[in-house]
């Protein structure tokens, strides 16, 4: 398959997290839409690894898991904390702080 | 093979990450109301640690297969890192157990923060750049919820959090893109493959954007600011105050090292994005600061303001004769903006009472009578950020704005020396509360508080009188940046 074929996937994907995180209003969907940012850039590392024949993207790709996974338990637990004091992570309704 | 000298190019770091798993430990065994003590072990560990910077500091290093440098550029950088450490450990210990909030795992997670900022001035590598920035966020999402089941501080660190991890993404993208066109992470493979011209031109911009896109969030330059204001006035403020010297120091640092070491040939295409940016983050930032009556949002403006005075001289980053002074006159004006901010910073922990309370322009009336020399600090502070002449803010802008007229981007000097003007306005009136309104504060001043406003203030005004020792340092900083 055509190197094309794999960066135009893994920019739809990012473009598609890009605007779910701009436009949907739930936290934990707007998380979801990171992670599918992150794995974009993870696809565009593996496939150009695999092109240019070195290790260097593929060991990346482990890199960015684990850093992923360090933001999941720290991002889900604030989603916790904050729906315990407001019964929601709705984010428009997070209007405590204006200026 | 790890060789003795990769060790040493990375030292410092290790001893405060390391200082900082071990205090996690040690801290089960240290009673709450004796957190005292985690938060003096911790100086001790940012203090050793800032020895051993000052030891190795002057040497040029690149270790562990090219992905850390040790250079003056990072020294300069660990020391403003490890000093602002040292401060906002010294804030937090009253702030914390006033609010309530008295756990000692707030110093661990700031060292933490602070081995990633320390890394980020180091890497040398887009892998590290990437590990850097996110070992440096990760804490400061928790520090930003630490007084949690409070709405302001909950909502804060959520806020920081998606956007924070948003920047990371547009980072992460940016650097896959850049790994897709030259098929190198290293600084030097990269500069190399660009050089010989082989590289996807295309994808190279692209990447190079996004790469803009991600620190310009770290640095809150507008567009990217919107977080900014809200996260700085819900967090605890000696986090706030930390957030706003140290992680816009490690924003620069990481934006000055990849452009200058990676970017110099896309700077014709980066340059107008630059110059916007600039001109944008100093008139919006300056303009929305006069409307604000909490101190705590009129400091989060200001911080986005002054990071806009800071981009007008990055805006010649391609200008390979100037670039030297770009550097230096950032590296000074990082050293003035933090000196002057932690001391305003240190007077908001002061006058807050109650968690978020306390701190709207008319809680001030009445300070300048009753307590006459925070009164003095504060004016101190307030006349160096405005640029007053004479003060270390304005050495700090004269060096900036001379270096954007030098590299012939007049306009932009003019749209800065305008907007500083404007913002006299509302740092004066800051002083006019504190002098002309009548009141009666009743204000419990903690030792350490007024010693890092004590410090802050001195250094101001002796820094004002000597400028050049400072630029002195930075410029030779500058001189080992690789």
């Amino acid at each position: 398959m055509p190197l094309s074929y794999f960066l135009v996937l893994s920019a739809i994907m990012f473009t598609v997290g890009v605007l779910g995180v701009i436009l949907r209003r739930n936290a934990l969907v707007i998380f979801m839409s990171l992670e599918l940012m992150f794995n974009a850039a993870n696809l565009v590392f593996v496939t150009f690894a695999s092109y240019y024949q070195i290790l260097t993207g593929q060991i990346f790709v482990f890199f960015v898991m684990a850093v992923a996974a360090a933001e999941v338990a720290v991002g889900l637990a604030l989603m916790v904390a904050i729906f315990r004091t407001k019964h929601s992570i709705d984010i428009d309704q997070m209007s405590s702080l204006k200026g | 093979m790890t060789r003795m000298i990769d060790i040493y190019s990375i030292l410092p770091v290790m001893i405060v990450a390391g200082w900082a798993l071990l205090l996690l430990v040690v801290d089960l065994w240290i009673p709450r109301y004796r957190k005292g003590i985690t938060a003096l072990l911790a100086a001790v560990g940012l203090a050793i640690a800032l020895g051993f910077v000052l030891a190795s500091s002057g040497s040029t290093i690149l270790g562990f297969n090219q992905m850390v440098v040790l250079d003056g550029f990072a020294s300069f950088m660990q020391v403003l890192f490890l000093v602002s450490g040292m401060a906002a450990v010294a804030l937090a210990y009253d702030y914390i157990q006033r609010m309530n909030i008295n756990h000692g795992e707030f110093y661990v997670l700031m060292m933490f923060s602070i081995a990633g900022m320390m890394l980020m001035s180091q890497a040398y590598n887009l892998l590290m750049v990437f590990l850097a920035l996110e070992l440096l966020s990760i804490p400061l999402y928790v520090l930003a919820g630490f007084a949690r089941t409070r709405l302001e501080s909950e909502e804060a660190s959520l806020k920081y959090f998606l956007l924070g991890a948003f920047a990371s993404g547009f980072v992460l993208y940016g650097t896959a893109l850049i790994f897709s066109a030259t098929g190198q992470l290293d600084f030097v493979g990269i500069a190399a493959v660009v050089t010989a011209g082989s590289a996807n031109s295309v994808l190279f911009l692209i990447g190079s954007a996004l790469l803009l896109v991600g620190f310009g969030f770290k640095i809150a330059a507008v567009p990217f600011q919107m977080w900014t204001p809200d996260v700085y006035q819900g967090a605890p403020t000696p986090v706030t105050a930390f957030m706003s010297v140290a992680v816009k120091a490690a924003g620069f640092a990481a934006l000055m090292r990849v452009f200058l070491v990676l970017f110099p040939s896309l700077s014709e295409h980066l340059t107008p994005i630059l110059w916007l940016m600039a001109a944008l983050t100093m008139i919006v930032g300056n303009i929305v600061a006069l409307a604000q009556n909490n101190i705590k949002r009129m400091l989060a403006y200001s911080a986005i303001a002054h990071a806009g005075y800071i981009l007008m001289a990055f805006v010649a980053f391609g200008n390979g004769e100037v670039v030297r002074n770009t550097v230096a006159a950032t590296l000074f004006y990082l050293v003035a903006y933090g000196l002057t901010s932690f001391g305003a910073w240190a007077l908001v922990v002061v006058i807050e009472r109650e968690y978020g309370k306390g701190i709207l322009l008319d809680d001030l009336a009445g300070i300048g009578k009753h307590y006459p020399w925070l009164g003095v600090a504060m004016l101190v502070f307030m006349l160096s950020f405005a640029g007053v002449p004479l003060t270390m803010g304005f050495w700090g802008k004269f060096y900036l704005f001379r270096t954007a007229v030098q590299a012939g981007y007049i306009g932009l000097a003019i749209i800065g020396l305008l907007t500083s003007v404007a913002s006299a306005y509302y740092y004066l009136r800051v002083v006019v509360y504190m002098f002309m309104k009548p009141g009666e504060p009743k204000l419990q001043i903690n030792p350490w508080v007024s010693f890092v406003i004590g410090v802050a203030a001195l250094a101001v005004l002796l820094l004002s009188l000597m400028p050049w020792t400072i630029l002195e340092l930075a410029s030779r900083a500058v001189l080992l940046l690789q």
